[in-house]
This record gives C-alpha cells, structure tokens and sequence, in this order.
C-alpha cells in the first residue's frame, strides 16, 4: 500500500494510486491511436459506397443531436462525481455516478435505435466499405461506452459498500478519466462523421 | 457429428505434417505423464503459473522463445532444404507458403517479442533499483494473453490448417476467396491476443521506469538497456493498437463478410498494407532498440569502460522512436503511390541511418578507448557491429525507391533483412542471455563453447545470406517454392542450404552448452562474475524474490551505479532493512486467459455459442476482480534479516 500523504486529494493519496493513474493515462495514450486508426480509415473509405448510401443519406440529426446531449451532460454529472467525491460526500458522490449511468445507458440506447435505422435502409455492416467503416467507428465507442456502463456499476457497488476511501477514490477517479475520454471521442465523431457527412 | 469434426481437419495434409501431429501428441502425453509422477502440478501452479515475480515472469518468456526459436528454426531449415536443388518436390507450392508464413510470424512474433520482453522483465527493476514492476499482475496476465496467442497460432497447422498468405497478410490475397482455409483466422486472432498482452506490457513498463526508479535516477543516469526498454515499450503503446483495429477489420472482414478490404463494394486493399505497416516498422524498431541496449551493456562491461557517447545514444534512440513512424510505406514502393510519395517516404527512411550511425560510431569509439576483454557476449557484439553495419548499407539500397523496382521482393530483401536481424536481434539476445546466466541460474555457461558457437553462428551466416544478395540481384524472388536450374540459382542456392545447416549445428551447440554446464561448472561464482557495472548486478545470486533488502540511492552514481560503489566506494545502500510489501500470485489472470484462447478458438472456426460464453467468462473474471480486495502481504524485517545473513555467510558480494 505504501505511505499515506494527506496533503493531496484522496485519489492521489498511495503511491498505488498514482501508479495506477499515471498507468491509466498512458493507456489513454493507446486509446488515441486505437480511435485515430479508426478514423483514419472511416475517412479513407468514407467515400467508398459500392452500390450502399452515402452519409448524406442516411444520417439522421435528431437522434445524433440526442446523443450529443446526453452524452455532454454524463461528462458533466460524472465531473461533478468527482467533486463530490474531493468534499467527502458518499451519498452525492453516488447519486451522480448514477446519473451518469443512467444517462450513458439513455445514449446507448438511442444508439441502437440509430443502428436499426441505418439497417432498416439498407446500410447495414457489409454494405459497402463506408459503412463497414462507419458502423464499426461507432461500434466501438458504443462497446467502450457499454463496458463503462458495467464498470461504473461495480465501482458504485464497492463504494456503498465500503465508503470512499483510497482504493475506491482511486477507481472513480480512473473511471471519470475514461468517460471524459469516450465524451472527447464522441466530439470528433460528431463534428467529422455527422456535421462533415451532413454538408 | 463427422461435419463438426471434419472442419477441424487440416486441408493439406502431408506426411510430414502426420508425423508432426503424432510427435506432438506423444510429447503432450509424455510431458504430463512427467508432471503427474513427479507430482509437479501444485509446485508448477503456486511457483510459475501464478506467481507475479518479474524475474520468474521473465523465464517464462525466455523459455517460450526458446521453443519458438526452434520451431521458427525448423520451418526455415525446411525452406532452405526446398530451395537447395533446382525442381525439388520436397514441399509443395501450398507447403512452402505455409511454412514461410509461419516461420516469418513466429519469428518476429513469438521468438524475438518474447525474447526482448524477457529482458525487459528481468533486467529493469533491477536495473533502476525496484521490487516490481508497476503492476504485478498485470504483468502475469500480460504474459498469459501472450502465451495463449502463441498457443493458438501454434496448434493451427494440426487443428483446421495453416495460414499462408504471409507474414504480413495482404489483403485480397488473406481474403476468404484466396486463403480459403481457417489459416489466417488463426493469423488474425492469435495475433491480436497476443498483441493485447503486449500492449499491457508497454503500459506497465513505462510506468515502471518513469515511477518506479531508485532516489537519485534521474532520466539521464539510467542505464542503457533501461533506456531502451522505456522507448520500446513507448513504440509499443502508440504502434499496437493500429495492429489491434487491423486486425479486427481483417476478422470482421474473413468471418462476417464486412467490407474494408474487399475487392468491390468500396473495399480498398492498400489500406490493409499501410495500417500493417503504420504498425510494422515500427514493429522492427520495438525489436532492435532492445538489442541495441543489451550491447551496449556488454560492450561497456567488456570494454572496461563506460560507454561512450552516453547523451548522444540516448537522443539516437529518441530519434529513431520517432522516424520509425515516418517511413512506413518504403515496405510498398512499386505499388504503385507515385513519384512524389515514393520521394519523401525514400528520403525518411535513408534518415535513420543517420541516428543508428551515431549508436556504431559510439560502440567503435568505447572499444577503441577500452581494454577489451573478449568473453562470450563481447564475441557475439564484436560479430555484430561489421555485419549489422553490412545490412544497414543493403537498407539504405532498398530505400532508394527507384532501384527498389529492381530487387523488391527478390531474395535480396530477405538477405536485408535477416543481415540486420539476426546480428542485430539475435545475437543481442544470445549475448544478453550468456551475460545474465549466472544472476539467473547461479552457475556460468561454458565460455569455450560459447565462442565456438559464436564462430559456427557467424560462418553459417555468412555462407546462408550473403548468396541470397547475389541471387535477388540476378532475380530470385522471394517466396517462390521452386526455380529451374536454366536460372542459374543452383549453386548459390546449395551453399545457402550448407549455411542454414551449419547456423542449425550452432543452436544445437547453445543447447549442448546449457546441458554441459548445467553439470558441470562451478556453483561459488558469487553474485558478480564478469566485474560488471550495472545496479542489477549489486544484488545477490540467485536474486532474493524483494530484489534489493534496502532500496539502493544512486544520488552519488553514474549510470553504472555498481561500478561505482566497487572503484569509487559510493555507498548504494543507506538506511535500515525495513518490512518489504509484496503483492499475492493470483490464479484468476490465467483463467482470464484461457477464457481467451477458446474464445479465439471458437472464432476461428465461427463457433459462435462458444465465442459468447468465453465472452462472459472474461467478463465475469473482471467483475469478480473488480469487487476483490486484495492487499498483498508484507515480509517482516527479521525475516529479510534473516535472508540476508544467510547470503553473507555463503559468500557473494555486496
Ligand atoms: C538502416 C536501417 C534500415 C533500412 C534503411 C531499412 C530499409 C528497408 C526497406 C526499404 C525495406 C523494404 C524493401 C522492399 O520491399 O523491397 C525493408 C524491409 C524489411 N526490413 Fe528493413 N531497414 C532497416 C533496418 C531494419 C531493421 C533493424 C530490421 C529488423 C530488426 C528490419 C527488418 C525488415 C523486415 C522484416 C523487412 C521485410 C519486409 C517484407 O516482408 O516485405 N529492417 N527494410
Ligand atoms: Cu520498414
């Protein structure tokens, strides 16, 4: 476990910890180029419709507008987890690590109506090579989005359960890290799929 | 039930592959049969398979390359064999595609990766005065995912069949139209759990060094091999994840019919050769840099001198970390991307050479200042340094871009290429590993028969590629499976087979060296055989599991902080013997893996169910972690004593 230092914030506060944040940080590291190399290719094949629809075909702006809300409110919610975690609070701290799940699942879910939509009008994975591209851009933000559902979910289980404290501060921490993470890669996703397929 | 079977049939069977099967299906029986008499299976589950020592972990790398080298070696000897006479029938056109696939992915993959994350395991927090790595257990996981992705690229040639479109798999040739067998299934998801592993260990090293080092290392009084590891494992962490999404797109592209790589429907094969390369150059480099810092390790020791140039190998190494991401597309100048590109892409790679200069200069410069002394290790980087040099002259040939159109894809690349990697890679590791024999094992490896094996080495290599460099030139492509003797090959051909076997003697004779001195040499060689410079080298032999009873300060060091404290009498170990944390072995890390290995199973042959259950039970593995409280333990200050006195009693240095 190592020292205890009081003088930082809780998450910081073994040498554990900032073993594991700075650990996190660099596999966020990975995690720019795993979402560039998508995105790289989605505009590499962007244009590539076979016989398939284009963007400006099928994309919808009210659901992505959705999505594009709740996904900015849970980066939000979660931010304010964490200040409340920083004041001490079990019980705020928790109702807005729930609030944040609950609006993750809320984007998820709109996310599926919008993958039945692309399918139902013939834009399915093996369409053409754009929306291979594009499905599994998508798709794997809303996996990481998904896992974050299940792992924010065990995180709360442990604070109810054992107050914060060091090793529970230190999980939140890294997980607000991650959901900031997926909310920056949903930016780039809106503005240079949507807005950009849109024009 | 036949049909179920019958998908895991391999699709070109052969005589030699029968024999393969039934040597390795007694040898599973006998190796259990072994384990079981000897009652070895909770000693291999509490000692090996759980444990989250570093240094254990590390052997269990090393012993896997190993192995790897061995198969790797098997597959290019059957090559040489196909080649040495004109029209021979030993393998056909099928046969020699599959074995040059394999021997190429093992090779790189699951013979030099696991060699140079051995010494990365065993050597840096001994090198920067640690306990552990960052994150223990994520290290025996990191090794388990790498393990079950070697194990499943390895059972396909007698489970459902062999991939054979290379090693670097180029779309539309890997496509299900072309490569109609499970082989490239295998290439694509062995590979990416493998590759996961490895992404863990870049991410757990380079925490480890940038957090973990002794007080008073500061960057730049690393040691070299340090050094080289932190911009490795960098390489790693911003290079794997491009092969993590090609890889994906390529399985998705085999087993659900998607797009990206496709002929037709907007499918583009070229974006399968350059994100395979965005990852593959660098890939080189991950491997070499590596190799780079164990020679430097043992060229300083053996030069009696510290290394020369110190600041400026450092910002070579930085600087080849970052060209290695700008000259990727060298690998496919004649397919067609124009003058332009060809130009810029031509002009970055021969600019490497100029970082990798500097690194030879500086290792001529500490030999010429020192009084060499010529051991094993010294003889294998005496090799190296002439015809490492040799193959950076035939790269810098291949990166011109116009003459390129003349030997790409001859056996001119494949001498290139096998110049710089085997000096450069291979010997480093057979160097690094006679150097740190005896901190592992307590006992050394015979030094005469290690610088015969060096000389067998270097005359195999020489009669086995340079003929290649004539033969390219004159034409001979490369993974064609026969030629006719009208050609002319023949001759150069045969010599090249004769060096294939003579290299193959020098493996047989490392063997024979680790047998024979493993009976017969002396065990009292205390904990600092060679008068060696390194930190890893002030602590006992073998290595107590705490590594350092007191954590060493390196603030009045160099970089070679051991040498330090025996010329120049700086004191390493200040303050007391404290309680030591250690972290607990864990089981699940394996379970999670072998999870895994069905998983990837179960995908090759599109065994769906299965997939999913192995899908929850990796899912379940992590939440069952996530709610698990586990502290570690901690070993108590009499009992370090108590270790610690024992040492001195027995002798060592310290
Ligand atoms: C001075 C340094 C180097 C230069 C200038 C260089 C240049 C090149 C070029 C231009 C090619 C492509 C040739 C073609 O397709 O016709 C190539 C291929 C290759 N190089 Fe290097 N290289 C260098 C160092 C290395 C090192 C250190 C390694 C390994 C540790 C390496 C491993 C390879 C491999 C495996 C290939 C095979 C590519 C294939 O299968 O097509 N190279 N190199
Ligand atoms: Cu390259």
């Amino acid at each position: 476990m190592g020292k205890v230092n009081n003088n930082v914030p809780l998450e910081y506060s073994t040498e554990e910890n900032n073993l594991k944040i700075f650990g996190f940080w660099t596999f966020l590291g990975a995690e720019i180029m795993l979402f560039g190399t998508l995105f790289a290719s989605y505009f590499v094949l962007e244009g590539r419709t076979g016989n398939g629809p284009t963007g400006a075909e099928i994309f919808e702006i009210g659901p992505v507008l959705a999505e594009t809300f709740i996904l900015l409110a849970s980066s939000f919610t979660i931010g304010l987890a964490i200040h409340a975690m920083r004041l001490g609070s079990k019980k705020a701290t928790l109702s807005f690590m729930g609030i944040t799940l609950f609006l993750g699942a809320a984007f998820i879910s709109v996310e599926i109506y919008e993958f039945v939509h692309y399918v139902h009008v013939g834009a399915g994975i093996t369409t053409s090579a754009f929306t291979s591209a594009l499905l599994t851009t998508l798709g794997t933000h809303g996996l990481h989005v998904t896992f974050g559902l299940f792992w924010g979910i065990f995180i709360m289980i442990q604070i109810a359960k054992r107050g914060l404290n060091a090793v529970t501060a230190g999980k939140t921490f890294v997980f607000s890290l991650y959901w900031h993470f997926l909310d920056v890669v949903w930016i780039f996703i809106f503005s240079f799929i949507y807005l950009k397929g849109m024009m | 039930m036949s049909e179920f079977f019958a998908q895991f049939a391999v699709p070109h069977p052969s005589t030699l592959i029968y024999i393969a099967m039934a040597s390795i299906v007694l040898g599973s029986i006998a190796l259990v049969a072994i384990v079981t008499y000897f009652k070895l299976w909770g000693y291999l589950w509490r000692e090996w398979i759980t444990t989250v020592d570093h240094k254990k972990i590390g052997i269990m790398y090393l012993i896997t390359a190993l192995v790897m080298l061995f198969r790797g070696g098997v597959d290019a000897v059957m090559m040489r064999l196909q080649l040495a006479v004109p029209d021979n029938g030993f393998l056909d056109a099928q046969h020699y595609n599959e074995v040059f696939t394999t021997h190429g992915v093992v090779m790189i993959l699951f013979m030099a990766m696991p060699f140079i994350t051995f010494f990365f395991n065993f050597l840096v927090p001994l090198q920067i005065g640690a306990r552990d790595v960052a994150f223990p257990r994520l290290n025996n996981l990191a090794f388990w995912l790498f393990f079950m992705g070697m194990g499943l690229f390895n059972i396909s040639f007698i489970v459902g069949g062999s991939p054979d479109a290379g090693w670097t798999s180029y779309f539309p040739l890997a496509d299900n139209e072309f490569s109609t067998s499970v082989g490239t299934n295998y290439y694509m998801l062995a590979l990416q759990i493998a590759g996961l592993g490895t992404l863990m260990t870049g991410i757990n090293f380079i925490t480890t060094i940038m957090k973990m080092r002794a007080p008073g290392m500061t960057l730049f009084k690393m040691p070299m091999f340090t050094w080289s590891a932190l911009i490795a494992n960098l390489i790693i962490v911003f290079a794997f994840p491009v092969l993590t999404v090609a890889l994906a797109m390529g399985t998705m592209d085999r087993l659900w019919d998607t797009k990206f790589f496709a002929i037709g429907d907007g499918g583009m094969d070229m974006l399968w050769a350059n994100l395979f390369w965005v990852w593959g150059h660098p890939e080189v480099y991950i491997l070499i840099l590596p190799a780079f810092g164990i020679f430097s390790e043992v060229i300083s020791t053996f030069a009696r001198r510290n290394l020369y140039g110190y600041t400026s190998m450092v910002w070579s190494m930085i600087l080849i970390s970052v060209f290695s991401f700008a000259v990727w597309t060298h690998h496919f100048f004649t397919m067609g991307q124009g003058a332009f590109t060809n130009s810029i892409f031509s002009i970055t790679t021969m600019a490497i050479a100029i970082p990798t200069g500097v690194k030879i200069f500086n290792w001529l410069f500490t030999l010429y200042k020192g009084k060499i002394v010529v051991t094993t290790p010294m003889l294998y980087a005496l090799h190296f340094i002439p015809l490492f040099t040799l193959g950076g002259v035939t790269g810098v040939m291949l990166a011109m871009s116009a003459a390129d159109y003349q030997y790409h894809n001859t056996m001119f690349l494949v001498a290139h290429f096998h110049n710089v990697i085997i000096p450069g890679v291979v010997y480093a590791m057979l160097a690094g590993l006679t150097f740190y024999w005896p901190k592992m094992f307590g006992f050394m490896l015979n030094e005469r028969l290690g610088k015969a094996t060096v000389w067998v080495m270097s005359i195999g290599f020489v009669l086995s590629f340079i003929p290649m460099y004539i033969t390219g030139l004159d034409g001979q492509a490369r993974r064609m499976y026969t030629y006719s003797d009208a050609a002319g090959f023949s001759t150069l051909n045969m010599v090249s087979f004769v060096g294939a076997g003579i290299m193959s003697v020098s493996f047989l004779m490392l063997v024979w060296n680790i047998w024979y001195s493993f009976k017969n040499s002396p065990r009292d060689i205390g904990s600092d055989p060679w008068d060696a410079r390194g930190l890893e080298w002030a602590t006992h032999t073998p290595i107590p599991h705490y590594n350092f009873a007191i954590t060493p300060d390196v603030t009045d060091a160099t970089s070679e902080a051991f040498w330090d404290s025996k010329k120049n009498g700086v004191k390493l170990f200040k303050g007391e013997i404290k309680d030591i944390h250690m972290p607990n072995n864990s089981g699940q890390t394996f379970i999670l893996s072998v999870f895994f290995f069905i998983g990837g199973f179960a995908l090759v042959f599109s065994m769906f169910t299965l997939a999913i259950i192995s899908l929850i039970g990796i899912l379940a593995c992590m939440g069952y972690r996530s709610l698990e409280d586990d502290h570690g333990y901690h070993i108590h200050k009499e009992e370090v004593e108590l270790i610690e006195k024992k040492y001195e009693k027995e002798g060592g240095a310290k």
